[in-house]
């Protein structure tokens, strides 16, 4: 299994080829639409991350110790996000999570869907997974 | 026509930010119903204040304070003539349209609104003329009532006779709602009100910038708008009030200048308007009031007036016609009648988010407002959580329209 690290670097390393914004938010776009639907009973309330741009939801599962994301947004540019996010942090343990930093984001360009005055539901997407991560971790501790 | 291009190029040139560029293309600004651009004379007269008049306004014996007072009195007797009021004690300069609200929400209604009264607004309020309502029933008992919108956005004015019951004690109107951008008919229901004693109050941050106000003809008991809206600096706002409701309200905030005595026991208050301006006013901001109004008058007035109404309205033509045309598309705010549209336009494209389209036209260079636009039950009464609105001040042209629209259509291919 890639640490975050790894899966960060392939990321950069395929964004690299676009020297253009169209092509990338396009590939984003294109992400997006090809992001498996979360599943109908994991979009209730209680997984609303209610932005005034755009709602996205998101589910953790645990499996054997590590964490594995579905999530789901109603703007295509977001999900498209989302499933780099879900692609870095799926099938890694909480403490990993813990530690990361998302530079990645940044590195290709992005920087800007994760202003907060975007209110698109991104930031609290990823603060949400690390509430998770600290979840899982402290339960594991006990 | 080649004169007209000429008045355009001539008016865009006062204003400094159409220049610039976004994202690497040039600015194309149609988030005007949020705020405007400020032109060359005002970003000027605020530099120059802040050197040359910088001093506290009524209080100092010196000539520099002097200056200054000088200059936030000048704003407010061009605010006066502005929208025909009659007397400076009439405008109250605030932080903003949503502070003049609050203002008369908390000091009218402190005064004159009791439990099982009611205050009626508008079904296509922006929050800050439906909050503050809301804020002052809870504290007495009293509730709100909602005067609705029919399909294309036209305020029901016929159902206003019926809800203005002896219980409603106010009514707050919406002269052009920030989504819909469409002229309410609020001289019939200031009619009805008034006939039934009651005052009412209009919320003019849109209707200022695109049309001539005369609160006299109007006859409004209050009427709140923003300096940042029309040119002005931000933090800025201007309530006008009848002198009798103004003087039978007891002040909103306490301190500053706003006093006449003070003991520790009891305060008399300052004479009209001071008695509503409590601390330190945004003095600069204020003054600024006076090239921003005589920019909004170059703008509106004589050939260069004529010349920018007749672009307006071609622009009104141009995107209504433009954007009906985009398969499943639903538009907000469609009167038949087109005169009674400003160059406001909130849209969704079924299937596709606004905030989406937004950021793909946003490095196009476009710049437009998505999601709520501070007016969620509208926006949520349209069965949609988000809309994109592209907003025209009278310094965009023709063929920005154009642009944005070849944007959206590229933008909605790259979505869709």
């Amino acid at each position: 299994m890639a640490t975050i690290k790894e899966i960060e670097a392939q990321i950069i390393e395929e964004f690299s080829i676009f020297d253009n914004w169209m092509d990338k938010y396009q590939y984003i776009i294109d992400l997006g639409k090809s992001l498996p639907v979360i599943e109908e009973s994991a979009k209730k309330d209680e997984n609303l991350i209610k932005g005034c741009q755009s709602r996205v939801w998101l589910n953790c599962k645990e499996e054997e110790g590590l964490l594995y994301f579905s999530a789901d947004s109603d703007a295509i540019i977001t999900k498209g996000i989302i499933s780099l996010l879900i692609r870095v942090y799926n099938g890694q343990s909480p403490k990993d999570i813990l530690d990361s930093d998302l530079s990645f984001i940044e590195s290709i360009g992005l920087k800007e869907n994760l202003s907060p005055t975007r209110a698109n539901g991104l930031l609290s997407m990823i603060k949400q997974i690390k509430y998770y991560a600290l979840a899982y971790a402290e339960k594991e501790e006990k | 026509m080649e004169g007209v291009k000429n008045i355009i190029s001539e008016v865009r040139s006062h204003f400094p930010a159409l220049e610039t560029s976004m994202n690497g293309r040039r600015l194309v600004y149609l988030d005007n119903a949020a705020t405007t651009q400020k032109s060359r004379e005002v970003l000027e007269f605020i530099s120059g204040a802040m050197v040359n008049k910088n001093a506290n306004v009524h209080r100092s014996m010196y000539a520099l304070s002097d200056l200054a007072t000088e200059a936030y009195e000048a704003a407010r007797e061009k605010v006066r003539s502005f929208i025909n009021a009659p007397e400076r004690e009439n405008i109250i300069f605030t932080s903003g349209t949503t502070a003049s609200i609050n203002l008369v929400a908390s000091s009218f209604c402190q005064a004159f609104l009791k439990e099982g009264d009611a205050v009626l607004i508008e079904a296509d309020s922006h929050h800050s003329n439906i909050v503050p309502w809301q804020l002052a029933a809870q504290r007495v008992g009293a509730f709100i009532k909602v005067l609705p919108i029919d399909g294309s956005g036209n305020l029901c004015t016929n159902l206003a006779e019926s809800l203005l019951t002896p219980e409603v004690k106010i009514v707050a109107l919406t002269q052009v709602s920030n989504v819909l951008g469409v002229e309410n008919t609020i001289a019939e229901i200031i009619k009805i009100a008034h006939k039934k004693g009651i005052p009412v109050l209009v919320d003019g941050a849109q209707g200022v910038v695109h049309s001539e106000v005369d609160v006299q003809k109007m006859d409004c008991d209050f009427y709140a708008f923003s300096a940042h809206k029309i040119y002005g600096a931000t933090g800025v706002g201007i309530l006008y009030g009848k002198r009798d409701w103004l003087e039978k309200m007891p002040p909103y905030m306490g301190g500053g200048d706003m006093v006449e005595t003070v003991t520790y026991q009891k305060t008399t208050y300052a004479p009209l308007p001071l008695k509503f301006e409590a601390g330190t006013p945004n003095f600069t901001g204020a003054a600024s009031l006076l090239p921003a109004l005589e920019t909004a008058e170059y703008l509106r007035r004589g050939e260069v007036g004529d010349a920018l109404k007749k672009e307006e309205r071609a622009i009104v033509s141009f995107m209504m016609e433009k954007l009906s045309q985009i398969p499943d598309i639903e538009i907000y705010g469609t009167p038949e009648n087109l005169e009674k549209k400003h160059p406001i336009f909130s849209f969704n494209v079924k299937g596709v988010n606004a905030g989406d389209m937004a950021q793909i036209l946003d490095k196009m260079g476009v710049a437009v407002r998505s999601g709520l636009m501070c007016a969620e039950p509208l926006i949520n009464s349209f069965g949609a959580t988000s809309a994109l609105r592209a907003s025209f001040a009278p310094y965009n042209t023709l063929e920005e329209a154009d642009y944005f629209v070849q944007c959206l259509q590229r933008a909605l291919q790259m979505l869709k």
